[in-house]
């Protein structure tokens, strides 16, 4: 007999490890694909330590989002990334390189103009593909018999370019709004100055995205347009957000940036979920239809409850241990 | 000629595999030595011991880092290439990878920062019990992840309904039949490793007189480990191999090279398994060995790859090469332990220059042996991927195209290339400059709070600057 419906809950652990990945990795992916504009190579040092200490904690959730995955709707595991085959894989290469940079820009003197690529150019295609993804999930994917039918290529569209290009931008005003935050001086007058762009930039492209995904999916319109008292709340509040990280800049706040812009990605998000709720592989399977077995779902619940809280714990303080300005030529120690 | 998806998925995983393996069986040795660097340096207050733990704090974090990196990938391949394994073993596998993610990453990266950073910045007993921390992490991981490849071998605790595993017991599950011994296995591994790369490069400082003290301790506690480690893993390698052979006997003779079930079988030294015609051409062995390892009886009846139909046989002569490789190289580890009790009296081995060069050589066998070993568990299980329940075939990503897979197993070549490449080349720039690099206040500045930034040695080699003006020129060291 089942006592509650464990697949509710896991989707909500599954959408909570997601959104939580999003905005942290978002902000560090977002200082890589800012990097190359950076007004000079002591920024990009400060840049980089701004997000040193915290970006492999942050990476985890990605892990941890893939196995949880697995654990609970393996069906979704099991269709989407083959679906995303190339994909998946070019979004893997980028944050390799990434990390690698990470550890060896500083190491290095002659080369380090490498490392300032691998990092830059890793961020930016694992920042894209993740943006493309977001996209085939609105398209929806081929399936036949609980499998992947499609073909190699069939992820990229001008409509998943599209979305690549939005959550590229959205990352970088992440990232933007971060070193508002966390830097001063040249630097932060600096990510106060693109801020702006970038948020128009994010505004175009979501406009451009919302006018468009109707057409990509019947279900969606109907979705959206038979509940249109409701739902437009949501778009509101994200111009409501972004109102907000526009005064935030021209009133020089330090904090509210970010905050407004974690914002906008939540409102987002969750206009996200509303348009596709409950199907996980649109547009054939729902939540529970992917799901896996009760006992499965419930001898993992059991050990995350008791788990979560800590890793949540631990995730705080160290960003309580690494909190205020980084100054140039200054790392943490 | 058409590309088979099938084959292609094989190599890369076998390549992705193969290549994450070698970094945490040396840090998961790695991790215990440091510790016990640590604890002799909280309970004697000798410098020496911190100076040791310091620096191999510093090659620690470049494996451990290297290892992390190419593990995400792994976590992937299932879905990518395995789609429908994923989706069958999805209710066994799902729940132990994530409890890897829950239980040993976070508890791994809660203490590693402190490890690498906090030495005098926080009470000597909490950096030590970091160090337990991260070697105690890289256990419950090798838990977890062998639990799940054992289970893949001996099935155990589930049942199959419409294609897809239930799990009936997870006791039974996670404690499968082979999981005791494949761990055993791999944790004495790990420490075999472990010790002969510390015991390796220690020896290379000797010769080259470089911190004679600090480098003698610890060939000796290494020396002391493997006399006692290197016999014992013949011993749970031979325990493994019972086990293997009431469960997977297909698999047993194929590392036999023994094609018919029979009595008062050879053991083979020397052959060239032809599957073709199914038998071997060329043998050399020695007569009722292997019946007697086997079975411990001379004339015990040995499995023979003929009581499957050749089709469920596995590819025989990687099976067998690759077992002589890992057997012969574990019979070296142990005479290289045994010399040095014999060199041991009046410290010999310190100044011995055939042993210390021999150990300098002996560092790179353990990972040769892991991966033949590897190669022997994982292709003699072939066709089968969950062993006699789904072969390989039926585990493949149905929409998976031999291009598709040649792009990605092509890609992973390269990016993997490129940045192992990058990694052992600093590793070997850090093991290079060595346990003198004391000056690490200059650059304080510019390092990140992570991993591999604990090692604090430039990428380049460089002459009369800074830190490495002490460093020799690179073509006198021998790496």
């Amino acid at each position: 007999m089942e006592l509650f419906n464990l697949s509710l809950i896991w989707a909500f652990i599954i959408g909570f490890g997601v959104i939580m990945y999003v905005l942290m990795d978002g902000f560090d992916l977002g200082v890589g694909i800012l990097f190359p504009f950076a007004p000079t190579e002591t920024d990009r040092d400060t840049m980089m330590n701004t997000v040193a200490p915290v970006w492999d904690g942050n990476e985890t959730w990605l892990v941890l989002g893939g196995a949880g995955l697995l654990a609970a709707f393996p069906l979704v595991y099991s269709i989407i990334l083959p679906a995303l085959y190339i994909g998946v894989f070019l979004m893997l290469a980028g944050l390799i390189f990434r990390g690698v940079a990470f550890e060896f820009r500083f190491k290095a003197r002659t080369s380090r103009y490498l490392w300032n690529w691998a990092f830059a150019g890793g961020s930016t295609i694992a920042a894209f593909a993740q943006g493309a993804v977001v996209g085939a999930y609105i398209q929806g994917f081929e399936t036949t018999n609980g499998a992947y039918s499609g073909g190699a290529l069939d992820w990229l569209t001008p409509f998943t370019v599209l979305t690549g290009l939005g959550l590229l931008a959205g990352y970088a005003l992440l990232g933007s709004t971060w070193l508002i935050m966390k830097t001063e001086g040249r630097l932060q007058e600096w990510a106060y100055r693109i801020t702006t762009p970038l948020l128009i930039a994010v505004l175009v492209i979501f406009a451009i995205i919302s006018v468009w995904t109707p057409f990509v999916d019947d279900m969606v319109r109907e979705r959206w347009f038979d509940h249109i008292t409701m739902i437009w709340v949501l778009p509101a509040l994200t111009l409501l957000c972004a109102f907000q990280i526009w005064r935030s800049v021209r009133n020089r706040f330090e904090g509210m940036p970010f905050v407004a812009t974690m914002g906008l990605f939540i409102t987002t998000y969750l206009g996200l979920i509303v348009s596709r709720w409950p199907y996980v592989v649109p547009p054939e399977y729902t939540l529970w239809d992917a799901a896996s077995a009760y006992e499965s779902q419930l001898f993992l619940l059991l050990g995350l409850l008791f788990v979560i809280p800590i890793v949540l714990t631990y995730t705080a303080w160290t960003y309580w241990v690494f909190r205020g300005k980084v100054r140039a030529g200054e790392g943490y120690h | 000629m058409e590309l088979d998806p099938l084959i292609l998925s094989r190599i890369q995983f076998a390549f992705v595999v193969s290549f994450h393996a070698i970094f945490p069986v040396f840090s998961i040795g790695l991790a215990s030595f440091i510790a016990v660097l640590e604890g002799l340096a909280f309970k004697t207050g000798n410098p020496l011991w911190e100076k040791l733990s310091a620096f191999w704090t510093k090659v620690f974090a470049v494996v451990f880092g290297m290892g992390v990196v190419s593990g995400i990938v792994m976590s992937f391949q299932f879905g990518t290439n395995w789609s429908n394994f994923s989706q069958a073993s999805a209710n066994f596998l799902g729940p132990m990878l994530s409890y890897e993610v829950i239980t040993a990453f976070f508890l791994e990266a809660a203490f590693l920062g402190v490890l690498l950073f906090g030495r005098h910045k926080v009470p000597a007993g909490v950096h030590l019990f970091a160090a337990i921390m991260v070697a105690v992490g890289t256990f419950i991981s090798s838990f977890w992840i062998l639990s799940a490849n054992s289970w893949m071998h001996t099935p155990a605790g589930v049942e199959l309904r419409d294609g897809v595993f239930h799990v009936t017991s997870w006791s039974q599950a996670i404690f499968n039949p082979s999981f005791p011994y494949r761990f055993a296995h791999m944790v004495v591994a790990s420490f075999l490793t472990g010790g002969f790369v510390v015991a390796g490069v220690s020896a290379w400082y000797l010769l080259r007189g470089r911190e004679v003290e600090a480098n003698r301790k610890a060939l000796s506690m290494c020396l002391w480990m493997l006399l006692f480690l290197a016999p014992t893993q013949a011993v749970i390698g031979d325990l493994h191999g019972l086990n293997t052979m009431e469960h997977q006997p297909v698999k047993v003779a194929a590392m036999e090279g023994n094609w018919e079930t029979s009595r008062n079988v050879p053991l083979l030294l020397f052959a060239i398994p032809d599957q073709e015609n199914q038998t071997n051409r060329f043998e050399i062995g020695i007569p009722n060995l292997a019946s007697f390892i086997l079975t411990h009886e001379w004339d015990g009846e040995v499995p023979g790859l003929n009581e499957v139909a050749v089709e469920e046989q596995p590819p025989v002569g990687v099976v067998f090469w690759s077992f002589r490789v890992m057997v012969g190289l574990g019979l070296l580890m142990i005479a290289f332990a045994l010399a040095g009790l014999l060199l041991r009296r009046n410290g010999a081995y310190y100044q011995k220059r055939w042993f210390l060069q021999g150990l300098r050589f002996m560092s790179i066998t353990p990972f040769i042996a892991v991966i033949a070993g590897w190669f022997v568990t994982e292709i003699g299980r072939s066709p089968w991927l969950v062993y006699g329940m789904m072969n390989q075939a039926e585990a493949l990503t149905p929409s998976l195209t031999g291009g598709m897979a040649l792009f990605t197993l092509i890609g992973y070549v390269v990016v993997y290339g490129l940045v192992f490449s990058a990694g052992v080349y600093y590793l070997l720039r850090v093991l290079y400059v060595g346990l003198e690099d004391e000056d690490e206040g200059e650059h304080e500045s510019d390092r990140p709070a992570r991993p591999l930034s604990a090692a604090h040695v430039p990428f380049e080699i460089e002459h009369g600057q800074g830190d490495v003006s002490h460093a020799k020129p690179a073509n006198e060291g021998g790496h």
